[in-house]
């Protein structure tokens, strides 16, 4: 791997460009007023194709991916994405057609987003989905508004706090602040459930819901989740799923059957779209009979063998729309093709699949003698590596650790999350790993644990293989460069 | 089993080491009375060969017409490159680059990006990118009230004239926050939005005005004059904007004497195809004075412990993650994919590229209008300055004319009955440098000849 690429800018030479991809000039359009044009061209690369497909072909070089590395980041669920799930959701009639198209050009589509509507229903036991949001965030904002829409409906407007564990993803409380919430924290118990007693102080006519991941993200499933939902129920409180945790219990439990109100599916997760360096997501959200009318726009339709967009018109009470047209549906079609590919029994396997996997590692890291942050509970699809000794005796931490990791062609864990482990890896292999990739994982972490009590310096200079070194985030903070500028390369 | 590598003798072997007799065993923490026997709702698996019939059976039945919708979604040719290369696995299935060292690809692409975004807007900074142009409004809205320290009304003036779902993702999002969104009605002879139609809101407090350029009917805004107003009145600017149209149009850094404060847009006409509505993005710039302000991710140029150049994510104390319940916005993603194909596609198009696309698309309007207008019952809406957009009315409702033309493979633009009834029968057309002369005629001569059956219906 080369140790530097240049920026594209700095391959851009005055007068060169890719006239292949040009259309035909024009005569220039006089009808528009010079004080409405543009006086001076931005600053984009004049590059050759080939210059640029190779920059670009680079760049992609210098990053891990799943299908280059194995990417055990925990909460992430970063499991293979099938290739045919991409190819045919990128056919070039669903690539062309236009969102605002009739509906009468977009009958297969429709039909592909119906059925993936009602599979998500019988997958997570819920009465409605819609699958505008585009991304978990997105789902937990339409979920958290579609809680305080149905209170106000009912005239309960007093109700505008959200409960939310200590231990939950950071999204939960910012999600219940954009929806003009209050968050009331509570704490879990030294076994990693939710603290009953702590929960039933503070819930009250003021409560609108309680925001839960279940398994938590501590990789322990809350067993008194149907205690949890008869406490907030009777305080006339919803339950909200944060579904970033689905991949464990899918085919096993179903969030609707232990009480929750509205769940968002993170479907880059679970039902296995592309994460894209970050986006796009997909964030469907799926609701109970109560929360129904309230679903944001638009949701698809079936009537006969005829499938239309539900808007306004079909439900009044909607919270309303959350993107331009319609989410990302083109990632809707990949977890569509994905969930049919699975089937039935496939499915039901995946969560069985990814728990198998995550508790083989869990017990050999033990016996590897890592310390596992809840060592008397089954792990879930994901499990929690605490450094805390390591970090005492040697002087590394659970960065140095991750960072050292990389070295070894593995892809670090999750580091720093959930903030109340310390010095903590969370620890996700998703069902589509071996088990030798597995005990490969076992093998570099034995070694650079063995290399922690030799020479930790080693780790706290890693990484020392990739393009670049340990970055100063500081620096980035203090002296911020955020875009290129031309008399810089001088 | 589908993409589960695991042979019997695995599973034999993980579970003695587990301690656990069967798979079973390892979910004995959920309670017995919560597990489910199966999902008999979900159809048996295909196999790739089946689904692949399944969908190219669905793709068939969508078609692919002879398009002349626009509304904010735009059909623009896209290099083969773009998405060969996009979707290569390194991008494709990589995760938010946390780990720096170990996505330099992403972050460095990021950099580039944030580096031609905000010089095609004419700003100082981006971030990495938003949902889709909706969201970013609604980001916007709420990061003018967070970042305007002298206003305290969280009023925001709407003209009418910004895209009518644009508005609605706005109330939608920015309501719960307690922001008030007022819109503004148009002048019915230009299309567009008078500077006089707001002075009766001078000496209030007003958070800030947006102005959508090219406006939704494809009209040019008279957006220096509406700038400077803004201005004078104390009130931010939030420019909502078609990139492609930046080729040729003078950016919102540039609106006014002081240029817009905030800039936002949809960035599907960079390389992303339609698909239905999404995935896009949505991209967000600003002064650099506000950039604590900013939603979203943000990558900066720094250096390694050996002084070597390198990328990273920063000013993540603006964020969820860490910040929780006190953060600039919920969301985590961008829409990495999508920006990577935006921005890889500007590379390849270059400045000169980009606006021999923006004076194509122009053209090819300017001669649909001309072509449809000489349509017996069609004439042009607003004979004012326009992009690639633009408004006819016809003699008669729009809707059956629409399927008429649907019905001969046509899709023949936006009814806007809807969305402004005040305007009559009308049609929003559009077309890009993907149409040619002979797409323009054949369909006048299709017009033309479904609209007296139309009548007769």
């Amino acid at each position: 791997m080369q140790t530097s690429e240049p920026v594209i800018f700095e391959h851009s030479r005055s007068g060169r460009g890719a006239a292949v991809q040009w259309p035909a000039a024009v005569p220039p359009c006089e009808d528009i007023p010079a004080t409405l044009r543009r006086r001076r061209q931005p600053l984009l690369p004049e590059v050759s194709e080939l210059e640029a497909v190779r920059h670009f072909t680079r760049l992609s070089q210098r990053n891990f991916s799943i299908d280059t590395h194995f990417y055990p980041l925990g909460s992430c669920t970063m499991k293979y994405n099938p290739k045919a799930c991409n190819q045919y959701a990128m056919l070039p009639e669903f690539l062309a057609r236009h969102p605002l198209a009739p509906e009468s050009q977009g009958q297969g589509v429709l039909a592909c987003l119906y059925e993936l509507q009602e599979m998500l229903k019988e997958v997570t036991g819920m009465r409605g989905v819609s699958l505008t949001p585009m991304a978990g965030a997105h789902g937990e904002f339409a979920g958290v508004a579609m809680i305080r829409a149905y209170h106000r409906a009912r005239g309960d407007l007093a109700r505008n706090e959200i409960i939310v564990p200590e231990a939950a993803h950071g999204t939960n409380p910012a999600t219940a602040t954009m929806c003009g919430c209050v968050v009331r924290e509570i704490p879990v118990d030294a076994e990693g459930d939710i603290d009953l007693a702590a929960l039933a102080a503070v819930v009250g006519p003021n409560t609108a819901g309680i925001m839960l991941t279940n398994p938590s993200t501590l990789g322990v499933f809350e067993r008194r989740i149907e205690e949890v939902a008869r406490i907030v129920h009777a305080a006339g409180g919803l339950l909200y799923y944060d579904g970033a945790n689905l991949n464990a219990i899918l085919g096993k439990v179903r969030p609707g059957d232990m009480g929750f109100d509205v769940i968002h599916m993170n479907l880059h997760k679970t039902f296995s779209t592309p994460h894209g360096g970050g986006g796009p997501g997909a964030g469907a959200v799926g609701v109970s009979q109560r929360l129904q009318p309230f679903l944001p726009i638009p949701v698809v339709g079936r009537e006969g063998d005829r499938f239309r967009w539900l808007t306004e018109r079909d439900l009044p009470q909607s919270i309303g729309r959350l993107s331009t047209f319609m989410g990302n549906a083109g990632v809707l079609l990949r977890a569509y093709i994905y969930i049919r590919m699975l089937g039935r029994e496939g499915m039901s396997r995946v969560g069985e699949f990814a728990t198998l996997n995550a508790n083989y590692l869990l017990a050999r890291l033990k016996q590897a003698g890592f310390d596992a942050a809840y060592p008397e509970r089954r792990a879930s699809h994901e499990f929690i590596i605490t450094l805390k000794r390591q970090a005492r005796d040697q002087g590394v931490s659970a960065m140095d650790f991750a960072k050292r990791l990389l070295d070894h062609g593995v892809h670090a864990p999750t580091t720093y999350f959930p903030l109340l482990v310390p010095e903590c890896l969370l620890i996700e292999p998703t069902e589509t790993e071996s088990k030798e990739t597995l005990d490969g994982f076992v093998a570099a972490m034995t070694a650079v644990k063995a290399e922690a009590e030799r020479d930790p310096e080693r780790l706290r200079g890693a990484p020392w293989t990739l393009p670049v070194r340990r970055l100063d985030d500081v620096r980035a903070a203090k002296q911020l460069d955020l875009t290129w500028k031309p008399e810089r390369s001088a | 089993m589908p993409f589960i590598p695991h042979t019997e003798a695995d599973v034999r072997e993980m579970l003695a080491t587990i301690g656990a007799p069967d798979l079973g065993a390892l979910f004995d923490e959920i309670p017995e009375s919560l597990r489910i026997k199966g999902l008999a709702g979900i159809p048996p698996a295909l196999s790739e060969m089946e689904i692949g019939r399944l969908m190219h059976d669905r793709a068939r039945q969508d078609g692919r017409p002879l398009s002349f919708l626009g509304a904010g979604a735009y059909e623009h040719h896209i290099p083969a490159a773009v998405w060969a290369i996009t979707t290569r696995g390194e991008f494709y299935s990589s995760y938010t680059p946390y780990q720096a060292e170990a996505s330099q690809g992403t972050l460095q692409l990021i950099y580039e990006y944030q580096t031609m975004i905000a010089s095609l807007t004419g700003m100082q900074v981006s971030n990495a990118s938003l949902y889709d142009g909706g969201s970013a409004l609604a980001e916007a809205t709420l990061m003018a009230v967070r970042a305007h320290r002298k206003s305290h009304s969280a009023r925001i003036l709407m003209p009418v004239t910004v895209h009518p779902y644009y508005r609605r993702v706005a109330v939608a999002t920015a309501s719960n926050q307690g922001l008030n969104i007022e819109e503004i009605g148009y002048a019915p002879e230009v299309g567009a939005t008078a500077v006089e139609s707001l002075r009766r809101f001078e000496g209030e407090d007003i958070t800030a005005l947006v102005i959508q350029q090219p406006n939704f009917f494809g009209v040019l805004e008279d957006v220096d004059a509406l700038t400077d107003w803004a201005h004078a009145q104390g009130a931010f600017v939030i420019a909502v904007v078609n990139p492609t149209s930046l080729a040729l149009l003078k950016p919102p850094g540039e609106w006014g004497a002081k240029g817009a404060d905030i800039v936002v847009g949809d960035g599907q006409p960079l390389g992303v195809p339609l698909s239905s509505g999404g995935p896009y993005f949505g991209f967000l710039t600003t002064r650099l004075e506000y950039v604590r302000q900013m939603p979203g991710r943000i990558v900066g140029r720094t250096v390694d412990l050996d002084g070597r150049t390198g990328y990273t994510l920063t000013l993540q104390a603006r964020e969820q993650h860490i910040r929780r319940g006190k953060a600039t916005s919920n969301i985590c993603t961008n829409q990495g994919l999508l920006m990577t194909a935006a921005t890889i596609y500007l590379s390849i198009i270059g400045p000169q590229g980009l606006e021999r696309v923006a004076e194509s698309a122009h053209a090819r309007t300017q001669e649909l209008v001309a072509s449809l207008s000489r349509v017996p019952g069609v004439r042009v809406a607003f004979d004012t300055p326009r992009f690639h957009e633009a408004v006819l009315l016809l003699d008669r409702p729009v809707a059956p004319v629409l399927e008429a033309l649907a019905a001969r493979g046509i899709v023949g633009g936006l009814d806007l009955a809807e969305f402004y009834p005040e305007l009559g029968p009308a049609l929003l057309v559009c077309a890009t440098e993907t149409k040619t002369t002979a797409d323009i005629e054949a369909y006048a001569a299709t017009l033309s000849t479904v609209l007296p059956a139309a009548r007769a219906a």
